[in-house]
């Protein structure tokens, strides 16, 4: 074992799979802040927005033949298209009408909805993982600059950015819009929200499709990162978003972003340290501490400021 | 301009309202009358449209209202400020205001939230403070002023001094009738039978889902009835 201090490089490697982390967290946070359930199948939301984007990469340089950047930027919004226009579908479909059901109902919907949206796509698209277009991420794989110590390449940088950005913009977003303080008071008290003349299933539904298009993003960048997609990568990386979520205190979108930083951290350095077979263990057993001491997570409010 | 007809209404299998006739004029402070599971509140969650009437109509203006939530019934100008004030705790009180205006154009914003800041000064001085944080009163003005923001055409109160310390239910009162001396009629139901009449034009009192009596104010305070059930005289 080693016991030096980790390489910038790895905590730079920790730091991006963090950020993909939160942004997907934050889908899973933002639901539970608003329904009070989670949705298991924010991960396929995920998995489906790799997939788009990769056909759709496929479709516009084939077909319109556009340029490398165009192609990516105007195949991420395919993708946010498509899992937007799904996790509305699922809120419609699976939840809507079990919101006043008991909070098993909804759950156990979310786990059928997972594996049929996961098997949908493994039996209509591809059983095997596809890849990513070289094309599109190979130009990005240059270092781009070295800070502390860290070589950054455009990739990284690309996704790190690209996460911050919309991290900042959705906080943004929910602290001093109209909307996002219809959203957070329909959080606070369904109600009260109706009374004030805020349409309760439209701000659910808008809640849904901000967290999918956040999620599409995350997928392309994690099958740019990889240079593959698959029907089942919905599976782990979702389960590890969502704990993040918990980690940083479901409900909470700053903790999401630190949760899933956190993870992202964790598993990097325990590759460095361990061995990278043994960082799902790891990373489970934090989190496990982590709700032994504080249960609500670390950003999280006492249960009872829910009620 | 509001007029209930045979409106029958409740929770679910469980009827509650069992035909309720009551009627509104422009400009009238009206009471509701009735003891705890009368049926009060679910009158005035019926007219709001959290509830939907199971048999009976609802005309506004002369026109029947019909709606299928209560966003839709507050775009006509009807707001529910409800019981238990419902504050939004973890927004500010600015915030609690600004979205009470939701469905007004936000170039309303300054001029109304001028004209609540007039009514309820304290709520200026706290504005960056959570709902959360204020105490009860304050709360109940937060609530009643949230609901001036809509720029209601009719405001539905439901038991605004409930635990409130006597000198609080006096100022709130006073406000209450403030605001309908600015031409907004008012639907008050109360537990506190004596200040609502003092400031009613006219009362209803419900028995169990049904009307069974209903008066100017000045009549009902000197009923007998009304004086040995609701007044707690004997």
């Amino acid at each position: 074992m080693n016991l030096s201090l980790p390489p910038p490089d790895i905590l730079l490697g920790g730091l991006v799979r963090g950020s993909i982390y939160g942004l997907v967290a934050l889908g899973y946070t933002m639901v539970y802040g608003i329904l009070g359930m989670i949705n298991f199948a924010h991960g396929e939301i995920f998995m489906i927005g790799m997939f788009a984007c990769i056909y759709a990469l496929g479709f516009f340089s084939t077909y319109l033949g556009t340029g490398v950047a165009t192609s990516l930027a105007l195949s991420a919004f395919v993708a946010m298209i498509f899992s937007a226009g799904f996790g509305y579908a699922n809120e419609r479909i699976a939840y809507r009408k079990l919101r006043k059901a008991h909070i098993l109902a909804p759950l156990t919907s979310a786990i059928g909805l997972s594996i049929i949206l996961q098997n949908f796509v493994w039996l209509t698209v591809s059983k095997n993982n596809i890849n990513f277009p070289r094309l599109y991420s190979e130009p990005l794989n240059q270092v781009a600059f070295t800070i502390a110590g860290a070589h950054c390449n455009y990739l990284q940088l690309l996704v790190l950015g690209t996460a911050v950005a919309l991290m900042a913009l959705l906080y943004f977003f929910i602290l001093h819009t109209r909307l996002g303080i219809a959203l957070r008071a329909t959080a606070q008290d369904q109600l009260m929200a109706g009374l004030v003349g805020i349409s309760v299933n439209k701000t659910i539904g808008l809640t849904f499709i901000v967290g999918s298009a956040l999620a599409a993003i995350a997928g392309v960048m994690v099958s740019m990162y990889l240079g593959v997609a698959g029907y089942n990568f919905g599976y782990i990386w979702g389960l590890k978003a969502f704990t993040a979520a918990v980690l940083g205190g479901i409900g909470n979108i700053p903790g999401a972003v630190l949760g899933g930083f956190i993870i992202g951290m964790t598993e990097d350095v325990t590759c460095f340290y361990v061995d990278a077979q043994w960082r799902n263990c790891v990373t489970f057993i934090i989190l496990m501490v982590v709700l032994i001491l504080r249960p609500r997570g670390i950003l999280g409010e006492r249960v009872a400021d829910k009620v | 301009m509001l007029r209930l007809t045979n409106i029958h209404a409740g929770y679910g299998y469980s009827e509650v309202l069992k035909g309720i006739d009551l009627e509104l004029n422009a400009g009238e402070i009206v009471t509701l009358l009735g003891a705890n599971g009368a049926g009060k509140t679910t009158t005035l969650l019926t007219i709001a449209g959290v509830l939907q009437p199971q048999q009976g109509k609802i005309l506004w203006d002369g026109q029947p209202l019909l709606t299928s939530g209560p966003d839709e019934v507050l775009a006509h100008g009807i707001c529910l400020c409800p019981e238990g004030r419902h504050i939004f705790p973890r927004l500010t009180v600015l915030e609690n205001l600004l979205v009470g205006s939701y469905r007004q154009p936000s170039a309303h914003n300054a001029a109304i939230l001028d004209r609540v800041y007039s009514y309820f000064p304290l709520l200026a001085e706290r504005k960056k403070q959570l709902g959360g944080t204020l105490s009860g009163g304050e709360q109940q003005m937060l609530a009643i002023g949230r609901s001036l923001m809509s720029e209601p055409k009719l405001l539905l109160l439901d038991e605004p001094s409930l635990g409130l310390a006597p000198q609080i239910v006096e100022r709130i009162f006073g406000i209450i009738q403030a605001i309908n001396h600015e031409g907004i009629p008012i639907l008050l139901v109360e537990q506190n039978a004596h200040e609502a009449l003092a400031i009613a034009n006219r009362g209803y009192v419900l028995v169990t889902g049904k009307i069974v009596l209903s008066d100017t104010a000045r009549n009902l305070l000197a009923s007998d009835e009304v004086r040995r059930a609701y007044l707690g005289e004997s």
